[in-house]
């Protein structure tokens, strides 16, 4: 009864639809929940909705109302976007597909009995289970942060208020001040995310406040795309990065976020803004479902499902899979193959075999796109990479606007293959 | 390494094509009465923008003779072939046109000229897809391949690697409509792809680990989703 009310509240302005949906709880039919309506959680919903047509019923538990992706969040500090164009709400998921739309945290998973708890103290049985929690941060990760000191120095790797809070702060900077930049170390959610974003940074700078600086400290020797990277910095913004690898220290940094000061390699320094974006992990409800070894969730290739429990599955960032990187391409090409599986496990339906791809683009300037791109395939130990390719340096400007260009077509795809 | 292998296939592509570069000095005899490119409008002739996939006879705010017009009703439509036929003799196509042209007999020029309007056509220029820019029926592909059915419900579980950046509804911003292509256009065009004609890495490389029969079950299934 909790249940069917926390539908329909969660359903919010899809609720008269969703009165006529056919799915009914509890009529015998296979349950699936899914936990985390992003990238993966999402399109794993949607699929196995859509492809099963009403033969299985489907919750999906999702804590906010609207989804800002990741994904495109620095294109909205570099002004490029508005926030609210990276908004997603639930209801077409709900109307459309008969998904039971569940706004709230799930806090645990008994494997036992095969039921999640949530926070609001309903509890949800499932025959199979999707996670797709995307990350959460190391503790520790960096001396001086924590989750305390998100408000003075965000990560704004959790796409909304944290990077609504870190545009503020950019465009609060003094004439010439500091923004400074801690890198997380391997492996992390979208490897040229943070390249991206001291490039959208730069842009914004040089508009508003053309002599401020920018300091990375990275503990890693090379980034991704970074020759195209640094390429587009010095082409662009000549003068205004200063990335400080492993080599030069850059692993061995410490905050403070009182005093907005960060010290890499023994030297401290004033900062005006500061991204603090700390080492990561699976989202706790993994480790919570007793799923993951050490920092994240082993799965197998073919299915995604995990080392652990055969009736659950990891996607996304939370997976450990293989070759695949953490981007919310590869967490919509994994929850596709997975809802195949699903579907054919509890419905008998047609099993095909998995294939992964994932292309990731990043802006570094106005029409100034670049991409790197692979193909997957399942063995019996991971997914491996089979064929990629990446934009080449000194590539004509028609060139990289057609990138970008290809971009937004992307966001426009992806965007509606998750929520319809 | 990969630029290098993309220039390869883009050459081979032109001389398939003609050489556009070529075909803007052909198209001076054409320009006291045509006009191609941006802010093109209609002169003497019908502007030439957009060109590949138009109708013949059917560019608002023109006055096109009746032949011409007829020609368009019973279904004439500018491709590279057609546009060759009637480059080639214009009165052969349309018998009452007021082009006032004898004619382009050299073959190689009839190419470049194609190759040259083109340019004006596609959009966005990288991604040549099927109906506007397709090369006529000219792909060389294995009638073996063509003939092959495919198995739509297999393409409709493939379709989903695509419909991360092709949207599902139709739409086109930036990336190109995949959905309604007639089935032998589809087969002919990611072909093009995994035998890196067609110049796009993305493209080239998810084409290129589709096996004959993979996208004989996503063309089955594109040319009608529903
Ligand atoms: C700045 C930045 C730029 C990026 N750019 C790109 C890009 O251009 N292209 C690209 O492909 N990827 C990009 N990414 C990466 C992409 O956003 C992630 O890889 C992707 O979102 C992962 O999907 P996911 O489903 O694993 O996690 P998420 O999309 O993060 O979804 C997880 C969801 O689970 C929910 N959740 C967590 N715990 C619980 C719980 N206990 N109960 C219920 N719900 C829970 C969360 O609220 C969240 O909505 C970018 C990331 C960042 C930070």
């Amino acid at each position: 009864m909790k249940l069917n009310r926390r539908v329909f509240i969660g359903a919010a302005g899809a609720a008269a639809a969703s009165l006529q949906a056919p799915a009914v709880l509890g009529a015998g039919k296979p349950r699936v929940v899914v936990i985390g309506g992003g990238a993966g959680g999402a399109t794993a919903a949607r699929y196995i909705a859509k492809d099963s047509k009403g033969a299985i019923d489907v919750t999906l538990v999702e804590p906010s109302r609207t989804y800002y992706t990741c994904f495109f969040s620095n294109l909205y500090i570099g002004g490029f976007q508005e926030l609210s164009d990276i908004g997603h709400s639930y209801g077409t998921l709900a109307a459309n597909y008969g998904i039971n739309v569940v706004h709230d945290w799930a806090v645990g998973v008994d494997r036992d009995t095969k039921l999640v708890s949530l926070a609001g103290g309903a509890k949800l049985p499932y025959d199979k289970l999707v996670l797709s929690p995307g990350i959460d941060f190391v503790d520790g990760a960096v001396e001086g942060w924590d989750l305390s000191a998100q408000n003075k120095m965000p990560h704004a790797y959790k796409a909304g208020s944290q990077t609504e809070l870190l545009k503020a702060q950019i465009n609060a900077m003094p004439e010439g001040g500091s923004f400074c930049m801690v890198a997380p170390p391997n492996p992390y959610r979208c490897p040229p995310g943070p390249y991206e974003r001291v490039s959208m940074v730069a842009h914004v700078l040089k508009s508003v406040n053309p002599t401020a600086k920018i300091i990375v400290a990275d503990p890693k020797p090379k980034f991704s795309k970074m020759g195209l990277f640094q390429e587009g910095w010095g082409n662009h913004y000549e003068g205004m990065v200063d990335w400080i690898g492993e080599d030069f220290g850059g692993g061995n940094v410490s905050v403070n976020p009182d005093a907005m000061t960060v010290t890499i390699d023994g030297e401290e320094t004033k900062v005006d803004a500061c991204n603090v974006i700390p080492a990561m992990k699976a989202g706790r409800i993994a480790e919570m479902a007793g799923v993951t070894d050490g920092n994240w969730a082993p799965v197998n290739a073919a299915d995604m499902s995990s080392k652990a429990d055969p009736d659950i599955y990891v996607l996304g960032d939370a997976s450990q899979q293989g070759d695949m990187p953490k981007s919310g391409f590869s967490a919509n090409s994994q929850a596709k193959v997975c809802a195949n599986a699903v579907r054919g496990a509890l419905t008998g339906s047609k099993v095909f075999p998995a294939k992964f791809s994932n292309t990731c683009w990043s802006l570094i300037s106005t029409d100034d796109g670049v991409k790197v791109g692979a193909t997957y395939e399942a063995t019996a130990e991971k997914i491996a990479k089979v064929d990629g390719f990446i934009s080449q340096t000194g590539e004509t400007a028609e060139l990289r606007k057609a990138t970008y260009e290809e971009s937004v077509g992307w966001y426009a795809g992806i965007t509606s293959d998750m929520f319809g | 390494m990969l630029a290098a292998a993309g220039c390869a296939a883009m050459a081979q592509a032109a001389e398939e094509l003609g050489d556009a570069e070529a075909g803007k000095k052909v198209f001076n005899e054409c320009k006291g009465c045509h006009q191609v490119g941006p802010g093109a409008e209609n002169r003497v002739g019908p502007h030439l923008n957009g060109l590949f996939g138009r109708v013949a006879g059917s560019l608002e705010g023109f006055r096109y003779s009746k032949s011409f017009r007829r020609a368009g009703n019973s279904g004439l439509e500018w491709h590279a072939d057609s546009l060759s036929d009637f480059l080639k003799n214009p009165r052969s196509v349309a018998s009452g046109t007021r082009m006032s042209y004898r004619g382009l007999k050299d073959e190689t020029k009839r190419a470049d000229l194609i190759a040259y309007l083109r340019l004006f056509s596609d959009s966005p220029s990288d991604i040549p897809e099927a109906d506007p820019t397709a090369i006529g029926t000219d792909h060389g592909l294995d009638p073996g391949i063509l003939a092959l059915q495919g198995d739509p419900e297999y393409g409709a579980y493939l379709s989903s690697e695509c419909t991360t950046c092709h949207q599902a509804e139709g739409g086109d911003e930036g990336i190109p409509s995949i959905v309604y292509w007639p089935e032998e256009d589809f087969v002919v065009a990611l072909h093009a792809y995994k035998n890196k004609q067609r110049n796009h890495p993305v493209m080239q490389m998810i084409a290129g680990r589709l096996s004959n029969e993979e996208i004989a079950a996503l063309a089955a299934y594109f040319e009608d989703p529903e």
